[in-house]
């Protein structure tokens, strides 16, 4: 979808850091952030995973999860058909059911981007704002040398431009984790800036920027709010947490803190910006509690699909089978639902 | 003197290799025959049920996939095991079912006796059910039973083991694995049986037992879609043909309801109700 912005990106960073902008006041403003109080913040996400959601709730909820699905294939094995049967499950993810919603987003490889673009056809979104309940699904593609980020930038450019070029509605790029640890702010910033530059289409209008900081490879929750922080101050539209490639993936506690980056952002300016979880949430019941954690720390209004996603492949049969389980009354099995 | 202070067992559910109690935090008393209190025992949820299927429908594709070679000796592993622990399963029949010693002695005789009668049909079976058909044509056809998947027992409710032993190990022999609801009055010996599969080298969630009350747990197995087979030959006491209802919604094999001593008697049938015949065709000859 598309944001319009009342100051081109870089200009963010420009307003709270003051006008001299350079690497030096860009590390003394992350390193001056706040430790994470590692303890505290177990224990809040942990908590918040204790919320028991009741029969109405969790059928609201349920079907919230799907629309907020970036239903992710991203396989060195991929092809065109196995993209088409993905926007044919994103389109219409349970067949016994016309009544189930239908996902915000396919995630792919920039290469077949064009592939999801013809396979979606009106459904796709193609810079459209969407709504729930409109039916309209975007194309995501990973792009930056996904999903190790280890290129030159005129490749991780070209990367997006390409992207973008082929249809691609959001972009998810991922960060530069060795210059992020190695304490070079800059080098990440201004790539960052770079890639949202390359997002731009021929109209003007930008392609939506998710920032993937790889929460994995961080290895403390300061840096995982230090990178939150300069993502968003770069001009990302969404943090991202993880590629779904490193173990870690997406945790509570970690989502939980870069909501709270998120929340503390639109305070100081009024802007919000998006979070997306990705790997490793398979089952409704996760998902159920990263929505408590959202409406929790910033709140119901996140509870959309251009301000918060699950990147993930297999939660979407789960919820399908426990979506079948409240309307039959029985327990449902895979078998009754498509194999990805 | 001694100063040691028995430490009582505390009976908990055997689901996914591992004991844990129901997540409804609910259980109930254990009483012997002349209603005395002998333990708490955990009462199973449908969640428990739940779980219990997620873990079998896991282990199938490892326990079907193993030789049936492998399978026999795994099967005898664990009447090895049984045979260890006599003892233990003579003293809580007894305590359980108010018999003699020498009648629960002949008990679990019969449940190893039966129990390595079945295991040694693993790697015979496929032999007995399979065939190699006549076809007019140059082809060769053949038959071979292969497991049913997820099979959910209802155990017979008047035996501490033998029944159990006789309703379990049949469905394991061709592959199938199990979520089995024991006794509701005599569950005791059910979960040391557990603890005899848990040492035994089967794989975790081959055999999954629920405590509690059948009428409670058998209808959410009987509808539950990813129950490939349903054996009520305990369910007698149940609204058994709501049962049998309720898993037709999902074609499930379903087995009736037997009572009695001859309850579940070793035989075949029992092994072949759940597996589907396969049958391949091959060309003899390319030319």
């Amino acid at each position: 979808m598309t944001i319009e912005r009342a100051v081109s990106p870089a200009q963010r960073a420009v307003e709270v850091l003051g006008g001299d902008l350079t690497e030096a006041t860009l590390k003394r403003y992350l390193d001056g952030l706040p430790g994470v109080d590692t303890v505290g913040l177990e224990q809040r996400a942990a908590s918040l995973g204790t919320r028991s959601i009741k029969t109405t709730s969790k059928a609201w909820a349920l079907d919230r999860i799907i629309e907020l699905i970036d239903l992710t294939t991203l396989e060195g094995a991929d092809t065109p058909g196995k993209v088409r049967s993905l926007v044919a499950k994103a389109l219409v993810p349970d067949a016994g059911d016309p009544s189930t919603p239908r996902v915000a987003a396919v995630c792919v490889y920039g290469d077949m981007v064009p592939y999801a673009v013809e396979a979606l056809g009106d459904a796709h979104a193609a810079g459209r704002v969407t709504e729930p309940g409109d039916g309209l699904i975007n194309v995501a593609a990973v792009a930056t040398a996904f999903p190790s980020g280890r290129a030159s930038l005129p490749v991780k450019l070209a990367d997006t431009a390409d992207a973008v070029a082929a249809g691609a509605d959001e972009i998810d790029m991922v960060i530069d984790r060795g210059a992020f640890l190695s304490g070079r702010y800059g080098l990440v910033f201004d790539e960052i800036v770079a890639v949202k530059e390359a997002c731009r289409r021929a109209d003007g209008s930008f392609a939506h920027l998710k920032v993937i900081l790889e929460t994995g490879e961080l290895n403390t929750y300061d840096n995982v709010r230090r990178a939150s922080w300069l993502a968003i101050l770069a001009g990302g539209d969404f943090i991202k947490t993880s590629t779904g490639k490193v173990a870690p993936a997406a945790t509570l506690p970690v989502t939980l803190l870069m909501l709270e980056a998120v929340r503390d952002w639109h305070r100081l300016t009024g802007e919000k910006i998006g979070v997306k979880p990705a790997g490793g949430i398979r089952s409704s019941k996760d998902a159920i509690k990263y929505l408590v954690t959202v409406a929790e720390t910033v709140g119901e209004e996140w509870l959309q699909p251009h301000l918060f996603r699950f990147g993930a492949s297999s939660l979407l049969n789960d919820v399908l089978l426990q979506r079948q389980k409240l309307s039959s009354g029985h327990y449902s099995g895979a078998d009754y639902v498509t194999i990805d | 003197m001694s100063t040691h202070v028995s430490v009582p067992k505390t009976y908990k559910l055997y689901v996914n290799g591992a004991f844990p109690r129901s997540e409804s935090g609910r259980v109930y008393e254990v009483v012997d025959s002349k209603g005395r209190f002998l333990a708490n025992a955990a009462q199973a949820s449908r969640k428990d049920a739940r779980d219990a299927v997620v873990a079998a429908r896991a282990a199938v594709g490892g326990w079907s996939g193993a030789t049936a070679y492998n399978r026999g000796q795994v099967l005898y592993r664990v009447a090895e095991v049984l045979e260890g622990r006599r003892a233990q399963f003579e003293d809580e029949i007894v305590r359980q079912e108010g018999v003699s010693a020498s009648a629960a002695r002949a008990q679990v005789d019969e449940a190893i006796d039966r129990w390595v009668w079945y295991a040694g049909w693993a790697d015979k079976y496929a032999q007995v059910a399979g065939n190699a058909n006549p076809v007019s044509g140059p082809y060769f056809n053949l038959s071979v039973p292969e497991p049913t998947g997820v099979v959910a027992i209802v155990a017979p409710q008047d035996s501490a083991l033998l029944g159990l032993v006789s309703a379990v190990a049949p469905a394991l022999v061709a592959g199938n694995t199990v979520v089995v609801v024991a006794s509701e009055a005599h569950p005791l010996s059910a979960i040391t049986l557990g603890e005899v599969l848990a040492t035994s080298d089967l794989p975790k969630g081959v055999v999954n037992v629920l405590t509690g009350s059948p009428a409670e747990l058998a209808p959410w197995l009987a509808s539950h879609a990813d129950v490939n087979a349903l054996d009520l030959v305990g369910a007698s006491a149940l609204e058994w043909i709501d049962l049998e209802i309720a898993a037709a919604e999902t074609l499930k094999r379903v087995l009736p309801p037997e009572e009695g001593p001859d309850a579940a008697a070793p035989s075949l049938a029992r092994i072949g109700a759940f597996t589907e015949i396969k049958t391949v065709w091959h060309t003899k000859a390319l030319i």
